[in-house]
């Protein structure tokens, strides 16, 4: 088994350098840094699936999450949108909400006073319209007005370190992650997934459409790294192609010491008590219900940490590309892509995953210059025959990546349903 | 009049026409569902295959010069499920059969249909691009308008004629799925299969055949619901993957495995969104007349923002799953 890991991961690592020599340092680099960050949401997911079982499809709703936190907290601030009276506004929908909440709390504990069965649903319905009127009628002259050019077009940023952010992309999500839970982690594995594929719509129409918050279609840019910039480096006399790759070595090694704790965290929960238990509610549930396990809080808690690192990770790739674009989250490039990592790596393990999240991202950018190349090399062939060349080979390229990753995924679940490195399950004798 | 017209147009019309397609693919979901247990992703990719088959088909209709009275999408539909059929087939027996040999669990056979999903929408964006494909390139799309100043509206009731023969197929293809599904034995068996595999199998029917049948009529129902739906709209690559999440909503809601629970989940679904992104304003205008001047109606009172329209269909289906998980028909349980 550690002699198989060995092998898979020099084999990576040869791939890796090969990759430098025939695409460029520059680009390597950048790629290392992205699969960093995807290795670290990969872990996330390991933990919800191959810990605790949980069938988490609305993964881009957590990076989507990530990457909005690290926006808000790390951007420049907007002084006409605090100068002006958008945070009043901002206040007053605040209330609105808080009222809201209030009303609907109120119905839920309507039975206190004698409402109950049907008149009590009643009531709770009637509060969540009421609620909803209140806080629509609040936020939506704000928005208005944020909007506006007297508002200062959106929110903007607290200025904050981009460290910081990643720490809040990752409160968020987790804050996010135990609403989602506390609705529907009740349910069986297939519903789970839809619901979730659902939530993670909403929050993409959420972020896409609130343009006072996160601008929207509009999109964020520049965001601060939080290792210093090409830029900076080179104002400090440093060479451009050598600046280029200093600043991502150092944004890479960042990267690598979060990867690194968070590898070390999660390796000991699974090697300890705690692990143990999750293993057991995902294999047998209801067993883990007789040995006094409460699964629902159990599976709720990993679910929240899993998502911690999902926001964590995406508030890394948004620092790193430093731009902000809600329309470019796609549920192929960030939910599946991240699931195909996991379940070709080996889900419950975590070498597996890095493992997983590594290779498939490498695959994914790969694909596509290759697949161009394929296509050049049998269009020129083709027009030697007489048959003509094949039209639009840029576009039709950039379009196989999604093909090879079924690809990848069916070959996997056929050949390797475990993974290439899968769960070691110790037994005791 | 004239509101109520509007009314008609606007939500009555698009509403039915969005509940038919929801319907056709839900009842497909369903069904595999009901006989194979698991929730079959891949089928938004059945749906957009089986639009660009018939779209194919009408190209080389339109090729050959024969014209069609009634749109050529529809004349070629019959051909196209049948393909579409064969298509579905296949891919069970390639990708899912495997797996279903081996045991493998309902999860799996899940992860496999996203599987599918990919390289199903690899495959078509790599033949015909990211681009957008309409039907009636060399035909025009006749639109009726019936003239309703007789009951006092100035506003025309506007149906377009592959709308009015979307919801006349709906209808048929729903009755006739009625009566295979209660009076032939193969329908018998379905059901008896659906509701408890082993005892379905150890009395005797045949379960092969019945799984086979299962993505045959699912096949060539998400062929129709997707080629409607090209015909409505316009036909791209991503077309039934935006709306595979109402599609599943609707089969839960009607709950998952029940046929007519899907018809019924599909239309209340088709008719939520419409309703709520409706600007109620327009039905209620002649209110300001009497109304006080301060409870004058804005001009834009929509229940949600027309960029939510999606949450809606899935605000239904949390409900449901949190209020009656089994759905309204008693379906499998969560």
């Amino acid at each position: 088994m550690i002699q198989r890991s060995l092998t898979l991961f020099g084999g990576l690592f040869v791939l890796i350098l090969l990759m430098g020599w025939v695409m460029g340092a520059p680009f390597t680099s950048s790629r290392l840094v992205e699969a960093a960050a995807y290795a670290l949401i990969a872990l996330g997911l390991n933990i919800q699936w191959g810990y605790g079982g949980l069938f988490n499809f609305g993964i881009m709703g957590f990076l989507m999450v990530g990457g909005a936190a690290v926006t808000f907290i790390s951007y420049p601030v907007n002084p006409v949108f605090w100068g002006g009276e958008g945070p009043a506004m901002l206040g007053k929908a605040l209330f609105a909400f808080a009222i809201g909440a209030l009303l609907v709390l109120g119905a839920r504990k309507a039975d206190r006073i004698g409402i109950t069965g049907k008149w009590k649903a009643a009531l709770t319905v009637l509060a969540w319209f009421v609620a909803y009127v209140l806080y629509r009628s609040q936020l939506d002259p704000a928005a208005a007005y944020i909007e506006s050019a007297a508002g200062g077009g959106w929110v903007g940023g607290l200025g904050g370190h981009p460290i910081l952010g990643w720490i809040f992309g990752g409160v968020l999500a987790a804050g996010i992650a135990y609403v989602v839970g506390k609705i529907c982690l009740g349910l069986r594995t297939d519903y789970l997934a839809i619901a979730t594929i659902g939530i993670s719509e909403i929050i993409r129409a959420l972020i896409k459409n609130m343009d006072w918050l996160t601008r929207g279609t509009l999109t964020v840019s520049p965001i601060p790294w939080p290792t210093p910039l090409p830029q900076q480096l080179q104002a400090g006399g440093t060479s451009i192609s050598e600046s280029l790759l200093t600043a991502r070595a150092l944004y890479l090694l960042l990267a690598l010491v979060v990867l690194g704790v968070v590898l070390w965290l999660i390796s000991r929960a699974y090697a300890g008590p705690w692990g143990r238990m999750m293993r057991a509610i995902r294999d047998n549930h209801i067993a883990a219900t007789s040995m006094g396990k409460n699964v629902t809080a159990r599976q709720l808690e990993i679910f929240v940490f899993g998502s911690v690192l999902m926001g964590i990770g995406g508030a890394m790739l948004v620092s790193f590309v430093q731009i902000f674009d809600p329309s470019s989250y796609q549920p192929i490039n960030h939910t599946f892509l991240i699931w195909v990592m996991v379940i070709v790596g080996g889900a419950g393990n975590n070498w597996g995953a890095l493992f997983g999240a590594v290779l498939l991202w490498l695959i994914w950018v790969v694909s596509e210059p290759l697949s161009k190349a394929v296509f050049e090399f049998v269009s020129t062939w083709s027009t030697q025959f007489g048959w003509g060349a094949i039209p639009e080979i840029e576009a039709r390229s950039a379009q196989m990546r999604v093909f090879v990753l079924g690809l990848v995924i069916t070959i996997a679940l056929r050949f390797a349903p475990r993974g290439l490195i899968p769960e070691v399950v110790k037994r005791e004798s | 009049m004239t509101e109520l017209i509007f009314f008609t147009n606007q939500v009555i019309i698009s509403g039915l026409v969005l509940g038919c397609i929801y319907a056709l693919g839900a009842i497909g979901i369903t069904l595999i569902f009901g006989i194979l247990r698991f929730a079959h992703f891949a089928h938004s990719e059945l749906m957009t295959g089986g639009a660009f088959i018939a779209f194919l088909l009408a190209s080389a209709f339109a090729a050959w010069g024969i014209v069609t009275p009634i749109p050529t999408g529809f004349v070629v539909l019959p051909i196209a499920m049948v393909l579409a059929a064969i298509l579905a087939l296949g891919i069970d027996k390639g990708f899912y059969a495997p797996l279903r040999k081996r045991g493998a669990k309902p999860v799996t056979l899940l992860i496999a249909s996203i599987g599918v999903t990919l390289m199903i929408q690899g495959l078509i964006r790599l033949f015909f691009g990211a681009g957008s494909y309409s039907f009636f390139e060399h035909e025009p799309k006749e639109v009726f308008r019936f003239d309703m100043t007789g009951i006092g509206s100035t506003r025309p009731l506007v149906i377009t004629e592959p709308q009015v023969l979307m919801i006349l197929v709906t209808f048929v293809s729903v009755l006739a799925l009625h009566f295979f599904l209660t009076r032939s034995r193969l329908g018998k068996a379905m059901r008896a299969m659906a509701d408890n595999a082993d005892l379905a199998q150890v009395s005797g029917i045949n379960t092969a055949l019945v799984v086979r049948v299962t993505w045959v009529i699912a096949g060539a129902l998400a062929c129709m619901a997707g080629t409607m739906l090209a015909l409505d709209v316009t036909l791209k690559p991503d077309l039934a993957f935006n709306i595979i999440l109402p599609i599943f909503a609707a089969a839960i809601v009607g709950g998952l495995g029940q046929a007519y629970g899907a018809i019924a989940g599909g239309l209340l679904i088709g008719f939520a969104e419409t309703l709520a992104v409706f600007n109620w304003t327009m039905l209620l205008r002649p209110l300001n007349a009497i109304l006080p001047d301060w409870m004058q109606l804005p001009a834009t009172l929509a229940l949600v923002p027309t960029e939510y329209k999606l949450t809606v269909a899935f605000l239904i289906l949390v409900v449901t799953l949190l209020v009656r998980p089994t759905g309204i028909f008693k379906g499998a349980s969560s």
